[in-house]
């Protein structure tokens, strides 16, 4: 229990996917401008990395690997991944129609998302059981939302910002994810687990 | 690495896309929602800047919500009767016979040349910011600030800063009621698109005081008031305000006002921002 925790943890701050990793940059820039869609985009990565690491798992272990086909996992996983992307919006817009108009919007952008698809694959390298698959997915994700959260508290704050003209707009943003990911490389140095 | 090999990887990707495939056929059956064809209709004759001015979330949600009978087909705020009509063709219905189209104006002629300052602001370019910091760098608490914080949330960019103070291009300006959430000091109104006249001030404090921090502000000296055949001016806590239900657009109240703030919008041209006050120069952006 106590070795899931750190698992975790370690996932959320020491390597965490944005800062440490550089998975995942296409949303962090693209829609970290204000908290709320920040956290809307973060809430449909938790979604979804966490289901595709639960079906990822089962269908490498069940399906790929008894058949040998263990070395096409990557191409298996971005179609297991896309049809299940496809799978939550058709039953969120029928069944939980506020949550399919709150994410609904992110869910198309995260299918072919390299977070997603490299939770699911370090999974696989690292050879974690189901219930580690899916810590290591949710953690993953939770470390996602809280650097895309923390960013656009930063970008906000940058808004009121007077900055030379070169640096105005995406140049100060990837300045400012420079120096975020500075800070979490503070993390780098604790040995978890 | 064979034949074979690469065949059966064939055959098995073809057989899991096959029942992803048919699985998510299934899905879309079971799943099926109806959508009322006429919201996207709906939401493609609107201006689609998603303003809110209309009190829903954005155009497709207002679109929604005249299929639903919540709301009318004259709702939208930004956009004219053509529109209007085009909304009340789909449904069906009467076209609205007006929508009220209004425009934004922002009660201030306080410019730099005029209107006297306390400090040297060097904050956040924010209005909200600086009117923290002992109400703004204006002496008048009513003044604009022209840091633009209008400017920044108009969705149809017809707000620009000229001289200090913030200016309405009407030619632009859809009516939708954004800037005027948006101002800290409530200075910007919405008045009839139409409408000739209007007071370039918004400060209530008595005239005295007025004269002190601004050249340009109303002192309340009800002079508008009397002369005004249509009995459309009251003059209310040292400060004239026109009723648009009365007023005729004689001129008689921009030739009487001392302190030339009352401005007429009839000498509007084609293009750019011309605002014009009597005996005052023609300010352009």
């Amino acid at each position: 229990m106590i070795e899931l925790f750190l698992l975790m943890l370690s996932t959320v701050l020491v390597e965490n996917f944005i800062f440490s990793r550089f998975y995942g940059i296409c949303p962090f820039l693209g829609v970290s401008e204000k908290p709320d869609t920040a956290l809307g985009m973060g809430c449909a990565v938790m979604f979804v990395i966490t289901l595709s690491s639960a079906v990822t798992w089962p269908v490498y272990h069940f399906i790929l690997e008894p058949f040998g086909l263990a070395y096409m996992k990557t191409i298996a996983f971005i179609l297991i991944i896309a049809a299940l992307v496809q799978f939550i919006e058709l039953f969120l817009r029928k069944f939980i129609p506020a949550l399919y108009t709150a994410l609904g919007i992110y869910l198309p952008l995260i299918t072919t998302n390299c977070a997603v698809l490299s939770s699911a694959l370090l999974n696989i390298e690292r050879g974690h059981d189901f219930m580690y698959s899916v810590a290591f997915g949710f953690s993953a994700a939770l470390g996602f939302t809280m650097a895309i959260v923390i960013f656009a508290g930063v970008r906000m704050r940058l808004e009121f910002a007077d900055p030379p003209k070169a640096f105005r707009g995406m140049p100060l943003t990837l300045i400012t994810a420079a120096l975020a990911a500075m800070a979490f490389a503070g993390f780098s140095g604790v040995k978890l687990g | 690495m064979n034949t074979t090999n690469i065949l059966w990887a064939f055959l098995w990707f073809a057989l899991i896309g096959g029942i992803l495939g048919l699985l998510l056929a299934i899905a879309a059956k079971i799943f099926h929602v109806d959508v009322d064809e006429r919201i996207p209709k709906l939401t493609e004759c609107l201006p689609g800047a998603n303003c809110g001015g209309c009190g829903y979330a954005g155009c497709s949600a207002f679109a929604e919500a005249i299929v639903k009978g919540e709301a009318d087909c004259a709702g939208c705020k930004a956009a004219g009767d053509d529109v209007a009509a085009a909304l009340a063709e789909i449904m069906g219905v009467e076209p609205p016979k007006t929508t009220n189209r209004m425009r934004a104006q922002v009660m201030c002629s306080g410019t730099s040349d005029y209107a006297k300052r306390k400090y040297n602001y060097e904050g956040a370019r924010d209005c909200t910011a600086a009117v923290k910091l002992s109400g703004g760098d204006k002496l008048c608490a009513n003044g604009c600030m022209g840091l633009g914080s209008c400017v920044a949330k108009c969705p149809f960019g017809a707000i620009r800063i000229v001289g200090g103070v913030a200016a309405v291009d009407y030619h632009l300006c859809r009516g939708c009621g954004v800037c005027v959430a948006a101002c800290p000091k409530h200075i910007i109104r919405l008045i009839p698109y139409d409408s000739a006249h209007w007071v370039g001030c918004m400060s209530c404090d008595k005239g005295g005081v007025t004269r002190a921090n601004c050249e340009v502000g109303c002192i309340g000296c009800r002079i508008c008031e009397k002369k005004c055949p249509a009995g459309a001016i009251t003059v209310k806590d040292n400060l004239a305000s026109i009723d648009y239900s009365k007023c005729t657009g004689c001129d008689a109240c921009v030739e009487a006002c001392p302190r030339k703030i009352i401005w007429s919008g009839k000498r509007q041209s084609e293009g750019g921002i011309v605002i014009t006050r009597l005996n005052k120069q023609t300010e352009e952006a």
